[in-house]
């Protein structure tokens, strides 16, 4: 069975510089899309993917990563919408990169699909009720 | 206006007896497009309007009560925010712009802006606890000089908001067309026309539902933060001069309303603290008002649509800043609304400050205050001024200062 899900990857300083990412590929078959990355020679490196395969596949994959020293979380929910804070303005609709935050354009109410959402962040600072909370894991 | 059908006395009439018709303003649309202007003017006794959007021009005035010695309070933080105290001993006034102290305010840019004066209104409409600091040089009749205390809606002695300039009649577009990022009161704008910010409720709004205001005025009962509240008069920058369309509606920014209310009747809901990046705090304030029936024209002018309702696109990197009164284009509420805009050749997708579906709230709650007997209406006992007034957008005429001149 094909399966999609979306890990957060710490690098500890030794690994920064290897080409350990391309093995899934190469050795596990499984396509990888990379949501977020920040890694910064010489210090640990943060990954966020997303790694669509075989359900075993993907486990042997991961259980590859671990191996190699990377550590490995799923990534539930990075950014949250507290929608009890929301003041259905909208600020947030031309800013999301994936409509994960849509507004239904008769009723013009706001809402929140946690499935689509890549956790770039860019919705935080600018909602004014600064309705949204970023959990890293 | 075309001639009078009815008067609020019998709207009041008809609330008492269970008898009233109240409509939203969106209702309202739907209603004359099926029956037309005159019939629908005959059914309908009120139409409520609302808008939920960020409102700098808002603050409170509370009475802490006095202390034992007394104080005659010369300076005074509520949460790190400070409030003005020249006035009389424990009267103080926060507006929902003022940031603490400490905040570093632009210094690192953008700005974040987590807390202000709008968040202070919120958490003691809300029950929450609120520090109190104060300092004075102390008199014979107040000899205390400091104060710190937690302070709770609940103890005040009064706790009124008095916003200067709410509702305001339309509002700008606000695009980028400059080349980096900005960052604004409307939000942060995209360079090179990336993104176009508008805030109002359109076809909800009050003031664009009473576009010569002629059913309101000092004393009429309103929505005001989940509470009831009422009109004081025109608000400040109140510009009844502005190009119009053939049914009245305000082409620009245009009449403002300052408006007052008892805080401790408000909903937390209605009056919520904001934060704009790289601009600073404001408090966005849920406002709501029943317009009485009182001839056809009431109707007419309630009844515009989305599609008749005009903003200006303004350019915030350049004209906004440098007060220059050109404007890129006009662009309708159906358009804004629908996601994007087109300006020449481009199209510009659409975000919005005002909440529209919260708007849609404050309507229905109003109709149902009025239909349950529990809300009456206040005839204004001043009108507001409208454009056969004269008055006029001024600008700050700066002169010099010549050395000696007091």
């Amino acid at each position: 069975m094909k399966i999609s899900k979306k890990v957060v990857l710490t690098f500890p300083q030794s690994l920064v510089d290897k080409p350990i990412v391309f093995h899934l590929i190469k050795d596990f078959d499984l396509v990888f899309n990379i949501l977020r990355a920040s890694i910064t020679p010489r210090e640990e490196g943060l990954m966020v993917i997303e790694i669509s395969g075989k359900e075993d596949d993907c486990k042997k994959g991961l259980d590859f990563l671990k191996s190699q020293g990377v550590n490995v979380q799923p990534l539930k929910k990075d950014v949250k919408w507290i929608e009890k804070k929301c003041l259905q303005c909208g600020a947030c609709i031309p800013i999301c990169p994936t409509q994960a935050l849509k507004i239904d354009r008769k009723t013009m109410a706001v809402s929140f699909d946690e499935d689509k959402c890549i956790a770039c962040e860019l919705c935080v600072k600018p909602c004014p009720a600064r309705a949204f909370e970023v959990r890293l894991y | 206006m075309t001639k009078q059908i009815r008067t609020i006395e019998e709207i009041n009439e008809k609330i008492k007896n269970g008898k009233v018709v109240v409509v939203t303003a969106e209702e309202l649309i739907d209603l004359v497009e099926k029956d037309g202007i005159e019939k629908t003017a005959k059914k309908v006794d009120v139409v409520t309007t609302g808008t939920f959007g960020p409102m700098c021009s808002s603050g409170l005035f509370v009475n802490v009560g006095h202390t034992k010695p007394k104080i005659k309070i010369q300076k005074a933080w509520l949460n790190g925010v400070e409030a003005y105290a020249g006035l009389a001993a424990v009267d103080l006034y926060i507006g929902a712009t003022q940031i603490p102290d400490d905040d570093p305010a632009n210094k690192v840019f953008p700005g974040e802006f987590k807390y202000g004066g709008g968040h202070v209104i919120h958490d003691l409409v809300a029950g929450k606890d609120v520090h109190l600091e104060a300092t004075s040089y102390g008199t014979n009749c107040y000899p205390r000089k400091k104060l710190s205390t937690l302070l709770n809606i609940k103890d005040l002695n009064e706790a009124f908001l008095f916003n200067p300039r709410n509702a305001y009649q339309n509002y700008n577009v606000a695009v980028n067309a400059g080349d980096k990022t900005i960052y604004t009161y409307l939000g942060v704008l995209q360079p090179k026309l990336a993104n176009a910010n508008y805030c109002s409720a359109g076809q909800l709004s009050p003031l664009l539902k009473d576009p010569f205001y002629k059913t309101i005025g000092l004393g009429t009962k309103i929505f005001l933060g989940g509470g009831i509240g009422h009109i004081v008069g025109a608000g400040t920058q109140h510009n009844p001069d502005s190009p119009r369309t053939s049914k009245g509606t305000p082409k620009r920014g245009s009449g403002t309303l300052c408006v007052t209310g008892d805080l401790k009747q408000m909903d937390p809901k209605w009056l919520v603290g904001v934060s704009m990046l790289g601009y600073g705090t404001s408090l966005a304030v849920g406002l709501g008002i029943p317009i009485p029936v009182l001839s056809a024209d009431t109707v007419k002018w309630a009844a515009v649509k989305d599609e008749e309702i005009f903003a200006p696109i303004v350019d915030y990197s350049n004209d906004y800043p440098n007060a220059k009164p050109d404007i890129l284009g006009e662009v309708s509420y159906k358009e804004l609304k629908s996601g994007k805009i087109k300006l020449g050749k481009k199209e510009i997708p659409t975000g919005s400050l005002s909440g529209y579906s919260k708007a849609l709230e404050i309507a229905n709650t109003l109709k149902n205050w009025i239909k349950s007997g529990k809300f009456t209406l206040n005839s204004p006992a001043e009108k507001i001024p409208g454009p056969e007034s004269g008055i006029k957008f001024r600008l700050l005429n700066e002169r010099p200062v010549k050395n000696g001149d007091k």
